[in-house]
């Protein structure tokens, strides 16, 4: 019945894909000999301080790096609800607003609420700003897309006009001195403070590292099915038995949560909280970090954050012009690589790539992206 | 009818190698044990009788009003246990909102649908496909960026039960349901005859493989009543030919069939009973010999004689 059924057209194979299968036919072992060594190196960058990559004179090179790594966790938190689940969120800046809030009432001398320690109040973002994440998505989720966007646009909006008007959050004037986690120097002080860039860098990469696993996990699981199920086409989803509603909260939560970290591990850095920092200008430049990327592919979503958040630092020419530049990069990108740097990939589950190697004796063919098409000879099979 | 033939029309490349090479070497014997392994993971873990018997699903009274459109107009029928029951009538008649009525897509105006003996209400549509009702689609709707197996498992998950949080602390259950959704998935991938593209994303499979794909994905839910829409669409008469044995094989596992479908022999060579719809009435209900020789099924399809049609 097959026989003159047809495969997808041949044609070459993009250095990407390429890369992408050698990695793939890696052992675990393999893949964390390639990876260790990478992320010692990752963390050693402040200190190296490397000619070219270097953003100094202009900035202060590990602050620069914090920044990266700082919007990379945001990036990470966009994609689950814009790359996985498909959802249009223009208020991200919102949870991350709610974030960086709740580390300077809880820190900062300036608020009257009892004081916590830094770290303890990092898990205390987390869980306020999921719980912002239920109140907003309960009501909006069941909306469809369109109506999503312009609901989130209204939350990241209202919550940077709550700053301004309620008394308590201190509009313009802000908070001083947020906190920040214990340890001192030699010389007696803080470890973590705002002119040495290094140790919250450090922070915030074991942060990025522990929620790529952990999310990595998700996406590696029915929810990150669920996910991709919802994107794709929602109403067949219900249809087969996913839980729509519950998996887009569940999205919208876990992205608000890690929002509302990185706003915390921002407010501690930078040491000082107001309202001038969460415009909705902010939110589409977290957007544009995801979609330049590679929305709902994590590697691309951290590379879109490193374009976004270095290059305006690396090269202080065009600061003044970024949103001209990203608008126009988008622009080109959308044109010609709609997916975004890394395009989107749907991995075969971890197990099936074994399943289907038993069944059929030959290691399996990760298939090709619309754009990228697979090798001839190669689909045919053995 | 408005298929998305997304993949018809690509060069044509004979499919030879993995499972169906691999198949074709086996021995009778060999390939006896295959095909009882296949057909063991296939059916569904909970006991399904397969005498035909009672009733698994009434529509009773279902009209359901468009505006001023009667789509559906006091249709009665029951799908019993075990049966492939075929629904026909000509274009616009009313079947695929009859499956769009049992699956929760729409609710009726009035009357119910009851699946052994409950009606359905105002049940979810997920909740309807974990009680046990499972469709494919006329226009083939598919998870384009998964790879077929994905596809499946997606289907798989409605029996899941993992949590979100045990999913991300990677508890001992959820590494258990991945395993056996996987293999199981491979299992009906190979059972509708398309395991040799398992990997591949589904949007990329031929036209063909997309409406296989349709149905191990329902049957992935384990329903205890599976809705066919036109499966055989676009199909060629070999095709259809191993359809009609696919199908018969899905019941031969146990499940009950509800088939929709234009073509008169595959209906004819396939059903147990057949339901004729006509402008949203039934207007015959029958075995298939009866459905054939029935003057109003006749007039339906030919147009009635005052047409001039006829
Ligand atoms: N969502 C809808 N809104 C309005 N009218 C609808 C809707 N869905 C179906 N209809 C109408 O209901 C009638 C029955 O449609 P249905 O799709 O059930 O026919 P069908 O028997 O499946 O036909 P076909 O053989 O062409 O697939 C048609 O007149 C159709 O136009
Ligand atoms: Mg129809």
């Amino acid at each position: 019945m097959n026989a003159h059924h047809t495969a997808s057209p041949p044609a070459k194979v993009s250095g990407m894909q390429t890369m992408r299968d050698k990695w793939n036919s890696l052992s675990r072992v393999q893949q964390w000999a390639v990876l260790i060594p990478l992320v010692v190196l990752i963390y050693l960058l402040p200190v190296l301080n490397p000619p070219l990559l270097t953003t100094e004179p202009n900035y202060n090179f590990p602050i620069a790096m914090f920044d990266v790594a700082r919007y990379a966790l945001i990036a990470i938190g966009l994609n689950v609800v814009v790359g996985q689940a498909g959802l249009l969120d223009l208020g991200y800046v919102g949870f991350f607003a709610v974030g960086a809030y709740v580390a300077a009432l809880f820190t900062s001398p300036d608020s009257m609420l009892h004081k916590l320690p830094y770290l303890a109040v990092l898990p205390l973002a987390v869980v306020v700003t999921m719980f912002f994440g239920v109140i907003l998505g309960a009501p909006t989720l069941r909306l469809r897309g369109d109506y999503l966007a312009i609901v989130t646009l209204g939350f990241g909006e209202m919550v940077r006009l709550l700053a301004d008007q309620v008394p308590a959050l201190r509009g313009n004037s802000g908070f001083q001195t947020v906190g920040h986690p214990p340890g001192t120097r030699a010389d007696g002080t803080a470890l973590f403070n705002q002119t040495d860039g290094k140790p919250w860098y450090w922070l915030a990469v074991t942060l990025v590292i522990g929620v790529l696993l952990l999310v990595g996990n998700l996406e590696r699981s029915r929810v990150g099915r669920a996910w991709v199920a919802i994107r794709e086409d929602e109403a067949v989803a219900e249809i087969m038995g996913v839980p729509t509603f519950k998996y887009k909260i569940w999205a919208f939560v876990i992205g608000a949560a890690i929002g509302g970290l990185s706003g915390a591990l921002y407010a501690g850095q930078i040491g000082f909280v107001n309202n001038q920092k969460f415009d909705v200008t902010t939110s589409v430049l977290f957007l544009a970090a995801v979609v330049l990327g590679g929305s709902g592919n994590k590697v691309g979503v951290m590379l879109g954050a490193f374009v976004i958040a270095y290059l305006p630092l690396r090269f202080s020419g065009i600061a003044e012009y970024k949103y001209l530049i990203f608008g126009l990069a988008l622009i080109v990108l959308m044109l010609f690589r709609p997916q975004g740097l890394l395009g989107a990939r749907q991995r075969l589950l971890a197990k099936g790539r074994e399943a289907y190697q038993r069944l059929l004796g030959r290691p399996e063919q990760i298939s090709s992206d619309s754009s990228l098409v697979a090798e001839p000879g190669k689909e045919a099979g053995a | 009818m408005s298929e998305d033939v997304t993949a018809a029309d690509q060069p044509e490349v004979p499919a030879e190698g993995g499972i169906v090479a691999e198949v074709a070497r086996m021995s009778p014997a060999e390939l006896a044990a295959h095909e009882a392994e296949v057909a063991e993971a296939v059916a569904p873990d909970r006991e399904i009788e397969v005498a035909v018997g009672d009733t698994l699903l009434a529509m009773q009274d279902v009209t359901l009003q468009f505006g001023g459109l009667v789509a559906l107009d006091s249709v009665n029928f029951e799908i019993r246990r075990g049966e492939i029951l075929g629904l026909i009538g000509p274009n616009g008649a009313g079947k695929t909102t009859c499956f769009n009525v049992m699956t929760g897509v729409y609710r009726p105006t009035s009357g119910q649908v009851v699946l052994e003996d409950r009606p359905l209400g105002k049940r979810k549509r997920h909740e309807i496909t974990q009680l046990g009702i499972a469709r494919t689609f006329q226009n083939i709707r598919l998870f384009g960026e998964m790879t077929t197996l994905e596809n499946v498992v997606v289907g798989a998950d409605a029996r899941h039960k993992t949590s979100v949080l045990g999913a991300l602390a990677r508890v001992p259950r959820h590494h258990r349901e991945e395993r056996e959704a996987v293999e199981r998935g491979m299992a009906l991938l190979e059972f509708v005859g398309i395991a040799d593209r398992a990997a591949d994303k589904a949007k990329n499979l031929p036209y063909g493989y997309q409406r296989r794909l349709e149905i191990a994905r329902a049957l992935a839910t384990e329903p205890k009543l599976l809705c066919l829409d036109e499966p055989a669409a676009g199909f060629n008469p070999a095709e259809k030919e191993e359809l009609m044995g696919l199908i018969r094989k899905i019941r031969g596992d146990g499940y009950t069939v509800l088939l929709i479908e234009h073509d008169m022999r595959l209906v004819m060579g396939v059903t147990d009973r057949i339901v004729v719809l006509e402008f949203g009435k039934k207007i015959a209900e029958g075995v298939p010999a009866e459905i054939r020789d029935n003057p109003a099924v006749i007039a339906a399809y030919l147009g009635v004689p005052d047409d001039g049609a006829a």
